[in-house]
C-alpha cells in the first residue's frame, strides 16, 4: 500500500510507461504504453468485469472506482491510475461470497442481460458509502450515469434501496 | 389434472432468481469479448463515405504492406453470393440483395472492404490506406420520392433476387383487402389521417461483436454475440461456401439485442479474415458503428382511412404503409406486414384493407427491433382511435372496449396476412383487455385525474392519454423449438435447448418449465443455450416466441424425461408408474413411501435395464396467441416552450402466466422505457449528403435513470391454453404504447395532435404555435 502515496514522476521508455495500481486491493506492477486507456488495462489484465460499451465516456459500463470515487475507466490514462486504488466489479465480492449490494441486484430481479450491472453496482458502492441511507432521488441520482437498455431501471432502483437497508442492518453496517 | 395441465404450481409463477444473475452481479459471466484468445487478430472494416456510389476500383495494395496487416479483403476476394443479412427462417422472406462485402455503396456505413491486422493502430492504418476509386451518384433520401419514376435506381445490380420492383426502389409489397360492403357506405363519420415514424436505434449496451478461429480439428468457431445462432451458421456457411458441419457457432452471455443482433453482419466478414489469415481474429462494431452500420427501426409512413358507426362499431379500416428499408432490404417484407397483421386484428372492422410497401433509400438499413412493425402500426391506430372517438363524442376508452378483439374471436386478417406469407386462422384464447383496462384505470386513477384536470388555467397544461394493444406469440408454422433434457446421478439435470437467452431471462424461464414438470428446483438444472455442435435447434430470439415456442418444447422434453424417471421409480418403489408423482427432488409413491432423484439415476445407470434417463423434444405452434395491454399516461405539456414532461405512466398486460412475474415485469418495464424515450427524445438525424449526425449517446438520446418517468407495470394474469403452463410472450408489446399514449395525452392537454414522432419541444410548440395562428385571425398583423 505504500505506492498509493508519493507517486512520483512516471517516465515513458520506448513508449512503455512502468507503473503500480493497486487493483482490488494488490499491488500490482504493469506496463502500459503511453496514451493506453485504463479500461484496456484493465480487460488485458483479466478484469473482464470491466465493460466496453461506447468507448466515449457516455455509458458507464466501465465504471470502476478510483481511490472510492466512480470513474470511468475509458476516458482515463492507465498511467493517471499510478499509485492509486482502482476497484473492479471481481473485486467487490464474487458468486461464493458476493457482496451485500451484487446480493441484492440479483433478488430485485435488477440483472437482465447485465452487461451494465458491474458499473451500477460499483456506482451503487460509491453510493452507500458516502450516504449509507439513500432516498428514492439519491438511488437514482447515482445511477443517473450508467445507461441500461433492459430494465427502465425501476428494479435497480429497489435493489440500492434493498441494499442500504441489508448493509445498515448488518453488523457493522458493511 | 396431469402435470401438463396444472394450475397451480411450485416453480413456475414464482420471483425465482435469474439463473445467471449473481455471475453477471460479480462480472464473472462471460460475453463474447471475455475469453482471452492468443493469437487474436483485430477486425476492421472499411465503410462506405457516399449514400450512393459506384465503385470502379479498389486498390489494397498499400494497405497490404503496412507493417502487422495479414489480410485485407473486398468483395472480389469472397464468394459474390446475394443473400440477406435477416436471421430468419429459412427460405428467408427477404430479398437476397447483399454482399458481405458490396461491390457499390449504397449508403454512408456500407461494408466495402475488411482488414486483420495484429493490432489496432495497423488495422486502422490499413484503411487509411485502402484507395477506392468511386463514381458519386445521385442518392434518394426520402421514402416516397424513392418509389417515384425517375428516382436513383439502389439495387440496379443483376444478381440480386425477390425484389418485386427494381426500378421504383420496392423491395417487399403486400396487398390485402375483406370486404363486407362498399367502402365507408355504413360509416357516419370518416377520418383519413397520414402519420410518420422515425429512425431509431436498438442501442444494445454491449455492441455487436464476433470473434472467429479454427479449433484443433479445423472447424471454423464463431463466438457471436447473436440473438440466432443457428441462422448464422447456415448463413454464414452459403456465403462463404463452406460446409455447414465445418461451422460451429457459440452463443456465450449476450448483451442485449432487441432484433439487431437477429442480424448476421459481422459473422461472415470476421470468418472470412480467419478463412484468410488462418489465425482468430475479433470483429467489433464501435459504439458509432452499431448506429450506422448495425441495424435500425424502419421508420414508416402510413395512413390511415377508417370509419366509423354513431354507436361505435368500426366499420372500415383502410391501412396504407411505406416501410423505408435503408439500403438492403432485411426484414422488409416481415416488418412492413406485421404492421398490418398485429394491429387490423385489434379492432374488427368488416371492410379491412392493407397495402404495403417497403422502400430502399440510401440510408442505414431497417432490421427487427422489438415490436418488430406493431410499434409504428400501432402509434397510427391508437392516435385514429382518439380522433374516431373525438369525432362520434365517445369515451376513448369505452370506444375502444367495444371493438377489440374478444376471447373466441377471430380475424381473416389471422389467414390473410402472416409473417412473410399467409397466415393460419386461429382463434383467441386467452385475452385480459378487459381487466387490463380496468386495472390501469384504476392504479392510475383516470377518473380521478380527469376531473382534477378538468378547470385548467397557466402555462403549463396537463392532460391524459391511454392506448390498446396486442402482439403474437412466435410465428406459428414456422418457428421450430427443441429442447433435450439429461439426468445425471446427483439428480441433477442438463437442459440443452438452441433457445437463445440474450438477457431476457429465458435460461431461467425455460429452467422453471422444466422445473414444474420434474419437481425440482430450478438450482438443479444445469442450462447450456446455445451452441449449435451441442443443442438442438431452434430459430432463436426473436418474435416473442421463446417462452411460448421453446418454453412448450422444454415442457414435452421435461414430460418425455419424467415418463422415463417414473418407469424407474415405480419399478423402486414396487407401485404403477401412474401412482408415482414427482415433487421435492423425490419420487414419491402412493404408498408414501419415496426414493429420491439420485437413487432413481443410479438405478437406470447401473442396476436395472440400464439407460440414460433422457428427454427430447420439438414444437412448431399453430396459434400465435396475442399478449394484450393497456397504458395509461398523463403529461404535463409547457405552452412557452413546448416541453412535454410524462408525470405518470401505468401499463397493464396481460402474458397468460408470467412463467417469472419478476423478469415479465423487467421485460415490460423495459420495453415500456424504450418506448417512451422513443416517443420524446430518440431519433437518428442525417446530413444532406445522408451521413448520421448523431451517432453517439451523447447526441442520440436514449432514457438514463434520471431522465425516466415514475412509470408501472401490472401483470394481469389469464391462462392461455396453447401456452406452457398458460403462458404467453410479453417482451415486445410495452415498447407499442409510448408513442401514441403521449400524442392523445398531448392532445388533451393542449389541443394539438403530433402526427410525427419524437414530440419534441420544437415540434409541440410549432404546432401550439400553428393553431394559435388558425385561431387567432392574422389579419392587420
Amino acid at each position: 500500500m505504500a505506492k498509493t502515496k508519493g507517486r512520483g514522476v512516471l517516465k515513458a521508455v520506448d513508449g512503455v510507461i512502468a507503473i503500480t495500481v493497486n487493483i482490488n486491493g494488490r499491488d500490482q506492477a504493469l506496463k502500459v504504453v503511453s496514451g493506453e486507456y485504463l479500461l484496456d488495462t484493465l480487460r488485458r489484465e483479466g478484469y473482464k468485469g470491466v465493460k466496453k460499451g461506447c468507448d466515449n465516456g457516455d455509458c458507464g459500463t466501465c465504471t470502476v472506482l478510483l481511490d472510492g470515487r466512480p470513474v470511468l475507466a475509458c476516458m482515463m490514462f492507465a498511467a493517471q491510475a499510478h499509485g492509486r486504488r482502482v476497484l473492479t466489479i471481481e473485486g467487490l465480492g464474487t458468486p461464493d461470497r458476493p457482496h451485500p449490494i451484487q446480493q441484492a441486484f440479483v433478488e430485485s430481479g435488477a440483472v437482465q442481460c447485465g452487461f451494465c450491472i458491474p458499473g451500477m453496482v460499483l456506482a451503487t458502492k460509491a453510493l452507500l458509502d458516502e450516504n449509507p441511507d439513500p432516498d428514492e432521488p439519491a438511488a437514482r441520482r447515482a445511477l443517473d450515469g450508467n445507461l441500461c437498455r433492459c430494465t427502465g431501471y425501476v428494479k435497480q432502483i429497489e435493489a440500492v434501496l434493498l441494499a442500504a437497508k441489508r448493509i445498515k442492518a448488518s453488523p457493522g453496517g458493511k | 389434472m396431469g402435470v401438463a395441465d396444472k394450475r397451480v404450481f411450485t416453480v413456475v409463477n414464482h420471483r425465482v432468481d435469474k439463473i445467471d444473475a449473481l455471475a453477471l452481479a460479480c462480472g464473472t459471466a462471460q460475453f463474447t469479448d471475455d475469453v482471452d484468445i492468443r493469437g487474436l487478430l483485430v477486425g476492421r472494416i472499411l465503410f462506405s463515405p457516399y449514400a450512393h456510389a459506384r465503385i470502379k476500383s479498389i486498390d489494397t495494395r498499400a494497405a497490404k504492406k503496412v507493417p502487422g496487416v495479414l489480410a485485407v479483403l473486398t468483395h472480389e476476394d469472397l464468394p459474390r453470393v446475394r443473400h440477406t443479412t435477416a436471421g430468419q427462417g429459412y427460405p428467408e422472406p427477404s430479398p437476397y440483395d447483399t454482399l458481405v462485402l458490396s461491390e457499390k455503396a449504397r449508403y454512408v456505413g456500407d461494408r466495402i472492404a475488411a482488414v486483420a491486422a495484429e493490432t489496432a493502430e495497423a488495422a486502422e492504418e490499413a484503411l487509411s490506406k485502402i484507395k477506392v476509386d468511386y463514381e458519386v451518384l445521385p442518392a434518394v433520401f426520402d421514402t416516397m420520392a424513392a418509389m417515384k419514376d425517375g428516382a436513383p435506381v439502389i439495387h440496379d445490380e443483376e444478381d440480386s433476387k425477390n425484389i418485386p420492383d427494381v426500378q421504383h426502389n420496392i423491395c417487399a409489397k403486400f396487398d390485402f383487402e375483406v370486404k363486407e360492403n362498399e367502402w365507408f357506405s355504413e360509416a357516419d363519420i370518416v377520418i383519413d389521417q397520414w402519420y410518420k415514424t422515425q429512425w431509431a436505434q436498438h442501442c444494445a449496451l454491449e455492441p455487436h461483436i464476433a470473434i472467429t478461429y479454427f479449433d484443433g480439428d479445423g472447424r471454423l468457431v464463431i463466438r457471436t454475440s447473436t440473438q440466432v445462432p443457428f441462422h448464422c451458421r447456415r448463413i454464414t456457411a452459403r456465403v462463404l461456401q463452406l460446409p455447414l458441419k465445418s461451422i460451429r457457432v457459440i452463443k456465450p452471455r449476450i448483451g442485449g439485442g432487441f432484433g439487431s443482433k437477429q442480424e448476421v453482419l459481422l459473422e461472415p466478414v470476421c470468418a472470412a479474415l480467419t478463412l484468410a489469415t488462418r489465425r482468430p481474429v475479433k470483429l467489433e462494431f464501435s459504439r458509432k458503428e452499431t448506429f450506422i452500420s448495425s441495424r435500425t427501426r424502419h421508420p414508416f409512413v402510413l395512413r390511415l382511412k377508417t370509419g366509423a358507426k354513431k354507436d361505435g362499431t368500426i366499420t372500415d379500416a383502410h391501412m396504407e404503409v411505406y416501410c423505408d428499408n435503408g439500403a438492403y432490404g432485411a426484414h422488409s417484407l416481415t416488418v412492413m406486414m406485421c404492421s398490418g397483421s398485429h394491429t387490423l386484428p385489434m379492432y374488427q372492422a368488416k371492410n379491412s384493407r392493407f397495402i404495403g410497401r417497403s422502400v430502399y433509400t440510401n440510408l442505414p438499413v431497417g432490421g427487427a427491433y422489438r415490436g418488430f412493425g406493431a410499434t409504428q402500426g400501432f402509434f397510427a391506430w391508437e392516435s385514429q382511435m382518439d380522433m374516431m372517438a373525438e369525432g362520434l363524442g365517445l369515451d376513448p376508452i369505452e370506444f375502444r372496449r367495444k371493438n377489440y378483439i374478444r376471447s373466441g374471436e377471430g380475424s381473416p386478417v389471422f389467414k390473410a396476412m402472416g409473417e412473410g406469407r399467409e397466415g393460419i386462422e386461429q382463434k383467441i384464447g386467452s385475452c385480459g383487455m378487459d381487466a387490463c383496462i380496468d386495472k390501469g384505470m384504476e392504479a392510475f386513477g383516470w377518473r380521478e385525474r380527469k376531473k382534477r384536470n378538468a378547470k385548467q388555467t397557466g402555462v403549463k397544461r396537463r392532460g391524459l392519454g391511454c392506448a390498446c394493444l396486442m402482439q403474437g406469440s412466435g410465428i406459428p408454422e414456422v418457428d421450430m423449438a427443441a429442447a433435450s433434457i439429461k439426468m445425471n446421478e446427483d439428480g441433477s439435470f442438463n437442459l440443452h435447448m438452441g433457445a437463445t437467452d440474450l438477457g431476457t431471462g429465458s435460461d431461467t424461464v425455460l429452467a422453471q418449465i422444466a422445473a414444474e414438470v420434474l419437481g425440482i428446483s430450478v438450482k438443479d438444472i444445469i442450462v447450456l443455450s446455445s451452441d449449435t455442435d451441442l443443442t438442438p435447434f431452434d430459430v432463436g430470439a426473436y418474435a416473442s416466441s421463446t417462452t411460448f415456442i421453446s418454453g412448450n418444447a422444454v415442457k414435452k422434453a421435461a414430460l418425455h424425461a419424467r415418463e422415463q424417471i417414473l418407469k424407474v421409480a415405480a419399478r423402486i418403489l414396487d407401485e404403477d408408474p401412474e401412482d408415482v408423482d414427482l415433487k421435492d427432488g423425490k419420487a414419491v409413491g402412493k404408498s408414501g413411501r419415496s426414493c429420491s432423484l439420485s437413487e432413481v439415476a443410479n438405478t437406470a445407470f447401473y442396476y436395472h435395464d440400464q439407460h440414460q434417463i433422457m428427454g427430447v423434444a420439438s414444437h412448431t405452434a399453430t396459434s400465435s396467441p396475442p399478449p394484450f395491454a393497456a397504458h395509461f399516461t398523463e403529461v404535463e405539456v409547457d405552452t412557452e416552450t413546448g416541453q412535454v414532461e410524462v408525470l405518470s405512466y401505468v401499463s397493464t398486460v396481460d402474458c397468460g402466466t408470467a412463467i417469472n412475474p419478476t423478469l415479465a415485469e423487467g421485460q415490460n418495464d423495459g420495453a415500456v422505457l424504450n418506448g417512451l424515450s422513443y416517443a420524446l427524445t430518440e431519433e437518428m438525424r442525417f446530413n444532406a449528403a445522408g451521413a448520421m449526425v448523431n451517432s453517439s449517446f451523447r447526441n442520440y438520446k436514449i432514457y438514463s435513470a434520471g431522465d425516466a418517468p415514475p412509470f408501472q407495470t401490472i401483470l394481469i394474469p389469464t391462462y392461455e391454453p396453447d401456452g406452457p403452463f398458460g403462458a404467453k410472450s410479453v417482451s415486445e408489446i410495452g415498447i407499442n404504447g409510448p408513442q401514441p399514449a403521449i400524442a392523445n395525452a398531448i392532445y388533451d392537454a393542449v389541443g394539438v395532435r403530433l402526427f410525427a414522432p419524437p414530440f419534441t419541444p420544437e415540434k409541440v410548440l410549432a404546432a401550439l404555435q400553428a393553431t394559435k395562428k388558425k385561431r387567432v385571425p392574422t389579419s392587420g398583423r
